[in-house]
């Protein structure tokens, strides 16, 4: 017996419309959610944890980001200094900071030590940063949850 | 006159395959450069030179906080006062500060009692932001009560 086809030669189409609404709502969502930010941390850090972590309500003036990692290793832009040769790098920024008619103390500085780092480490930084004018630090850490 | 059309009755095709090839490759970015951070926050300590400003604490309640580390900066003790020792125990240290402050935040952040921590050197870090921690406030659900504002660091204890 000789079945005859019921569909006729032409190419068969599928509806793509409903896969590529899908695949766009999955673009807009990571794009949105993407974190830019990131050049400022570092993967060598591993910031110690707190429960009162709250990101701050209003970005801080004139931040002024230390990476300081387990060997006692500070990270600065693109340079790795330590507590003793750090001096000549913030001159830079204060330098910065009187051409915009501010002071050190106006600065923020941002520390985001390791959690393995000597505590005295950052005493001496936060030291060597009072000895030429800053008043202001932020002891960054990393959200605890409860 | 009269022209004829060439295009028939067909209905127009898109040619969707690159679009769909440029979609896939967007998404696969996002995919893979998609990270999940968890939140940072900042402990913000006002530290001027001493001798340089600042004000003094005009509270009753001064607070002297000696953290002692072992060899590996683990903390073995902690000292408030150079009087009561609580071991390890932050819950306790939070305890007392909670007895001191009667849990009331300052009225502004300059005001209020200051915690003076004083470390030894190989204390590790995780350890000071514990302490930290420990004084400056409470998590209550999603209410954080703050109880002392002012931090500082004692001089830092060099190893002879």
């Amino acid at each position: 017996m000789k079945i005859r086809k019921s569909y006729d030669s032409k190419m068969a189409e599928g509806d793509l419309t409903a896969m590529i609404d899908m695949v766009f709502q999955l673009i807009i969502f990571f794009m949105v959610l993407i974190n830019f930010s990131q050049d400022d941390q570092n993967d060598k850090i591993k910031l110690p944890s707190s429960e009162l972590a709250k990101p701050p309500e209003a970005p801080l003036t004139f931040p002024i980001v230390l990476h300081l990692d387990s060997n006692a290793a500070i990270y600065m832009g693109t340079n790795v200094v330590t507590v003793d040769s750090i001096a000549p790098l913030l001159r830079t920024e204060i330098d910065l900071l009187k051409s915009r008619n501010q002071k050190a103390s106006d600065a923020n500085i941002i520390i985001r030590g390791h959690q393995g780092t000597p505590g005295g480490v950052v005493q001496d930084l936060i030291k060597k940063c009072q000895d030429l004018g800053f008043e202001k630090f932020a002891l960054r850490v990393r959200e605890e949850q409860p | 006159m009269k022209f004829e059309s060439k295009r028939g009755n067909e209905k127009a095709e898109l040619q969707l395959t690159s679009m769909i090839d440029v979609i896939f490759l967007l998404l696969i970015f996002f995919v893979m450069t998609f990270k999940i951070a968890a939140q940072e926050g900042d402990f913000s300590v006002k530290m001027p030179l001493q001798g340089s400003g600042g004000n003094p604490d005009t509270t009753s309640i001064p607070i002297k906080l000696r953290l002692r580390a072992n060899a590996d900066g683990e903390l073995t003790d902690i000292v408030v006062n150079e009087s009561l020792s609580y071991g390890n125990d932050w819950a306790k240290l939070r305890g007392y500060i909670l007895e001191l402050t009667g849990g009331n935040a300052p009225p502004t952040p300059e005001e209020g009692p200051e915690v003076e921590i004083d470390l030894d050197y190989n204390l590790r870090y995780e350890h000071v932001i514990r302490a930290v921690t420990a004084v400056t406030g409470q998590r209550q659900g999603d209410e954080i009560k703050r109880l002392v504002e002012r931090i500082k660091f004692a001089p830092p204890r060099k190893p002879q």
